[in-house]
C-alpha cells in the first residue's frame, strides 16, 4: 500500500453510528460483505432483514441479486446452487419456515457450500407464536452446518462478516446459521458501529471456490447417487471440516481484532465475572441481559456469581468451556429449548454440558432450567431463581435429578 | 446339515425381479420344512427396476438362528455356495446400481459351490463366457430360454420352480427334494408345479470348470478412495471432450469420453451388428443412441462402442436402410471388439462374420407364450442339450 492510499484508508476508516436492529444489522453486514446473492421468502421475525437488504438495495446502497422465491425451500435451494457456481449467498428464515427448507439445509454441508443464513429464532408452530425458541437452529445442530448465536446487534454485524470469512476459508467450507433471538433482536434497534468498507476488504477476502466451483471451465458433477461404499468417506470429510473450523475461528478473530480493534475474546463464549465465581450460569442468546444484571445485583450482596454465554455451538469448543466449568463449584444450564424426554428431561444445552464435563477429572453438579420459551420473558426473579438453584447445588454438591422449568405457570 | 448355506441370484431388473425373489422364497421355506431357518433378500442399492441392469437376491439358509445372525445385516454374503443366472448373459458379469466396477458371476462361488444357469447354449459355451476362477467349481444348466416378465406382470412359465427343483440336486446339503416339492406345494398351490420341479431335479446335471477355464479377461474395478484422497463437496469431474480416431493411417471422426465408472453393457441382452457396406451415413443411429454409444469414424460411418451399448434398440429402430443394424442376441458374442475395424481389416471375413450372426442367432424372444412350449423346446434340444455337455457327470 502506498502512501497515498494509506491516508485514504485512514481517513475512511472512521466508523458510523446507526441505530439498527439485530437483523439489520446482519443486512448492513451483507452490504459490506459485498453478497452477491440473497435469497428471501419472508417470515416472522428474520423477514426484518430482507426488508432491510431490499431497502438498501432500492437506495441504491448495496449491489446484490435479490431473489425473492416462492417458498422457503426454493430460497435455500438458491441460494445453495449460487454458491456452488461461486457467488457470495445470504438466506435465512425462522420457525417453521426454517423447517420447511429443511431438505436443502441438511444437504447443504455435505456438499460444502458455505453459504450463512440468519435465523431470527421463534417457536414452532402450531400454535402460531412469533416468540423466540431455540429448538428451530438447534433441529439442524447435527448436520455439518456451524451455528452461532449472538446478544446484541452489534455482535450480529460482527459476527456476519466472521462467519463469511470461516465459512469461505478452504479449509471448512461449511455453511453457518446466525440465530437472533426473536423480537428482542431481530425488532428492537440498538446503536451500532458500523465499520467502513475499506476494513471489511482488507479482513475478508474474495470467496473463491477453486477447483469445486460449478462453471463451464470447470466441468464437474455435484451430488451423484452413492451407496454405502462412499457416503461414509464423504461424512469423514464434512466432519474434518467442522474440526478445522475451530482453528480458522481463532485466526479470524485474532484478524478481527487487529482490523476492526474490537476484542471478543475467546471467540467460542464470553465469560462474565467467572475469575472468582463459585457458581455459574450458562445460556445462549439475549438472556444474558438480565442475567448479567442479576449477577451485578448478586456480587453487590456479596455472592460470587459469573455467566457464560455459548456462542458458537458448532463447532462446539468443549475443551476449554469442559476446564473452564470443572473449575465452579456448581452450573446452572438455562435452555431456551426443550428436548422432550431426553436425558433428565432438559433442553440441548443442559446436555452438551454435562457431556462436556464428563471429561474433566472434577464434575461440578448440573442444574438444568428450561425458561422464556415462547418468548416468555426472563426475568430478573426468574434469574434469581436460578441462582439459588444452582447455589443449593454447590452446597449439597449434588445435581437435581430433573430439569427445573422456570416462570412456568403451575 | 450344521452349515451356513449361501444362495445369490443374478437376474435382470423389471424382467427377472418376481423371479428372483421366488426363487429365494422357495429356498427358504423349503429349509424351514426340514427346521432350518433363513432370510431372502434383495440387493439393497442395486436398482431391480431399471431395465436389465444386473441385479441380486440372496437366500440364506442356517442350521438355528444364532448362526444365521452372522449372515444378517450384511448387503451380501461373502462366499455362495450356489450362484444361479436366471438369464444366462449374465454370465458376461455383472455392473450393478450397488458398486463399481464389473464382478464376474462367479465371483463369491466358494470351491466346490455351484454355479446354475437357465439356457439353451450347451455347458462349454456358457463356460467361455464366465471369468477364470483360481479354484475348481461346478456349472449346471437347466435348459430353456431366459424367462423375462414385464414391470407389473409375472409369466409363470415354471422358471422359478424349475430352478427350485434342481438346488436339491446340486447342493443335497442345502434341503432335500421333498422338502422342496413340499414348500412348492404350499406356495404356489398348484400340482403342474410340482411336477415341473420333480422333472427337473431328474434332469439336471453338472460338470466342473477346472481352475483356469474360461474368460481370461480382468474384470475393469476400481479401488475406493479413503476420505483423504476423495474430492471434497460431493464433486466428481466431468467429461473432457472426446477425441479423433486412429486407424491405420487414417485420423478422423470423434470419440466421445464415455463413464469409466459404470460402462453398462452388462445390462445388454442383445446388440447391434452393423453391416457397414449398407451405411449410408444418415447420422440417426449416432443422433439417437440413449447412451451416445455410437463412434463418428474417420470415413463418416458410425461404429458401436459394445462398452457402452445396453442393448436397447433404438438404433435399429430408427435406421432407414433395411438389414443395415440388426439385433443379435448377446449370447452370440465373447468380446466387445470394433466391428468396423473386423470390417475395415477384412471386408469379406466381416460380412461373412456378419451373415453368421445375424443367421444363427435371431432376436431373443423371451419366455414361453404358449402351453406345451417348454416340452416342445426342451424335445427339440435333444439328449445332448437336456444336462450338461462337455464333460457332464
Amino acid at each position: 500500500m502506498d502512501a497515498e492510499t494509506a491516508t485514504a484508508v485512514t481517513v475512511a476508516a472512521a466508523e458510523q453510528e446507526a441505530l439498527i436492529s439485530g437483523s439489520e444489522a446482519v443486512a448492513v453486514a451483507s452490504r459490506l460483505a459485498d453478497v452477491d446473492v440473497i435469497t428471501a421468502y419472508p417470515i416472522r421475525p428474520y423477514d426484518t432483514m430482507m426488508q432491510y437488504v431490499a431497502k438498501q438495495i432500492a437506495n441504491g446502497e448495496q449491489d446484490a441479486e435479490y431473489i425473492v422465491a416462492e417458498s422457503e425451500h426454493s430460497q435455500f435451494e438458491i441460494a445453495k446452487h449460487a454458491s456452488a457456481v461461486g457467488a457470495r449467498a445470504l438466506c435465512g428464515s425462522s420457525g417453521v419456515g426454517w423447517c420447511y427448507a429443511f431438505e436443502a439445509i441438511a444437504v447443504t454441508p455435505a456438499l460444502r457450500l458455505p453459504l450463512l443464513a440468519m435465523v431470527g429464532n421463534r417457536a414452532l408452530d402450531d400454535p402460531g407464536a412469533f416468540g423466540t425458541e431455540h429448538n428451530d437452529a438447534l433441529a439442524a445442530r447435527d448436520l455439518g452446518w456451524m451455528h452461532v448465536w449472538v446478544d446484541t446487534a452489534q455482535e450480529a454485524l460482527d459476527v456476519t462478516l466472521i462467519a463469511y470469512r470461516v465459512a469461505e476459508d478452504r479449509r471448512v467450507f461449511l455453511p453457518c446459521a446466525i440465530s437472533t433471538d426473536g423480537a428482542f433482536l431481530t425488532h428492537s434497534q440498538a446503536l451500532v458501529k458500523i465499520p467502513p468498507r475499506a476494513w471489511v476488504d482488507e479482513f475478508l477476502p474474495r470467496y473463491d471456490r477453486g477447483d469445486l466451483r460449478f462453471h463451464p471451465d470447470n466441468p464437474i458433477t455435484i451430488a451423484p447417487q452413492v451407496n454405502e461404499d462412499w457416503l461414509m468417506e464423504i461424512r469423514r470429510q464434512t466432519d474434518q471440516a467442522m474440526r478445522n473450523a475451530r482453528g480458522v475461528l481463532e485466526e479470524a478473530y485474532r484478524d478481527f481484532r487487529r482490523i476492526f480493534n474490537r476484542d471478543y475474546g475467546n471467540p467460542f463464549f464470553e465469560e462474565y465475572y467467572t475469575d472468582d465465581a463459585e457458581i455459574v450460569l450458562v445460556g445462549m442468546g439475549t438472556l444474558s441481559m438480565p442475567v448479567k444484571v442479576v449477577i451485578r445485583k448478586l456480587r453487590a450482596e456479596g455472592q460470587r456469581v459469573g455467566f457464560v454465554r455459548v456462542r458458537w455451538f458448532r463447532p462446539f469448543d468443549y475443551e476449554r468451556l469442559g476446564g473452564l466449568l470443572s473449575r465452579f463449584q456448581a452450573v446452572g444450564v438455562v435452555d431456551r429449548d426443550f428436548s422432550m424426554g431426553s436425558p433428565y428431561n432438559s433442553g440441548v444445552l443442559a446436555n452438551e454440558i454435562r457431556a462436556t464435563l464428563y471429561g474433566q477429572p472434577k464434575q461440578p453438579p448440573v442444574v438444568s432450567f428450561i425458561t422464556g420459551l415462547g418468548g416468555r420473558e426472563v426475568t430478573i426473579p426468574n434469574v434469581r431463581e436460578m441462582f439459588e438453584h444452582t447455589r443449593k447445588a454447590a452446597e449439597t454438591g449434588a445435581s437435581p435429578r430433573d430439569t427445573l422449568w422456570i416462570g412456568v405457570r403451575a | 446339515m450344521a452349515r451356513t448355506i449361501s444362495v445369490e441370484v443374478v437376474y435382470r431388473g423389471i424382467f427377472q425381479k418376481t423371479l428372483a425373489k421366488n426363487i429365494c422364497r422357495g429356498i427358504v421355506l423349503a429349509a424351514r420344512k426340514e427346521g432350518k431357518i433363513g432370510i431372502a433378500f434383495g440387493r439393497y442399492g442395486d436398482s431391480p427396476e431399471r431395465n436389465g441392469i444386473p441385479a441380486k437376491n440372496f437366500a440364506i439358509v442356517a442350521p438355528d438362528e444364532e448362526t444365521l445372525q452372522l449372515s444378517m445385516a450384511q448387503y451380501e454374503p461373502a462366499e455362495s455356495d450356489i450362484t444361479i443366472a436366471v438369464d444366462d448373459t449374465l454370465c458376461k458379469g455383472v455392473e450393478s446400481w450397488a458398486w463399481y466396477g464389473l464382478q464376474p458371476i462367479n465371483e463369491k462361488i466358494r470351491e466346490g459351490g455351484t454355479l446354475v444357469v437357465t439356457s439353451t447354449l450347451p455347458a462349454g459355451e456358457i463356460v467361455k463366457f464366465c471369468h477364470t476362477k483360481a479354484h475348481p467349481y461346478r456349472l449346471a444348466v437347466i435348459p430353456g430360454i431366459p424367462s423375462f416378465s414385464g414391470l407389473w406382470v409375472y409369466k409363470d412359465d415354471h422358471t422359478d420352480v424349475r430352478i427350485l427343483g434342481a438346488l436339491p440336486k446340486v447342493c443335497p446339503d442345502l434341503v432335500s427334494l421333498d422338502a422342496m416339492l413340499a414348500a412348492i406345494k404350499d406356495e404356489w398351490k398348484s400340482d403342474l408345479k410340482v411336477t415341473s420341479a420333480r422333472r427337473s431335479y431328474e434332469q439336471t446335471t453338472t460338470r466342473t470348470v477346472g481352475p483356469g477355464e474360461g474368460n481370461p479377461e480382468v474384470p475393469y474395478k476400481f479401488d475406493l478412495p479413503g476420505w483423504t484422497r476423495m474430492r471434497e463437496g460431493v464433486t466428481i469431474e466431468g467429461m473432457k471432450l472426446g477425441e479423433p480416431i486412429q486407424f491405420g493411417g487414417q485420423v478422423g471422426g470423434y470419440r466421445p469420453q464415455r463413464n469409466p465408472y459404470f460402462k453398462k453393457y452388462t445390462t445388454r441382452t442383445m446388440r447391434p451388428v452393423i453391416d457397414f457396406d449398407k451405411c449410408i451415413k444418415c447420422t440417426l443411429c449416432w443422433l439417437q443412441c440413449p447412451d451416445s454409444c455410437f463412434d463418428v469414424m474417420p470415413d463418416q460411418t458410425y461404429d458401436l462402442n459394445a462398452e457402452a451399448c445396453c442393448g436397447c434398440g433404438v438404433c435399429e429402430a430408427v435406421c432407414p436402410v433395411d438389414g443395415c443394424i440388426t439385433m443379435v442376441n448377446e449370447s452370440a458374442f465373447t468380446d466387445n471388439k470394433s466391428q468396423w475395424e473386423m470390417w475395415k481389416t477384412n471386408k469379406d471375413a466381416y460380412r461373412q462374420w456378419v451373415a453368421e450372426k445375424i443367421g444363427c442367432r435371431p432376436e431373443r424372444s423371451h419366455g414361453f407364450r404358449y402351453k406345451g412350449q417348454y416340452e416342445e423346446q426342451v424335445a427339440s434340444m435333444g439328449a445332448a442339450s437336456g444336462g450338461g455337455q462337455g464333460g457332464g457327470e
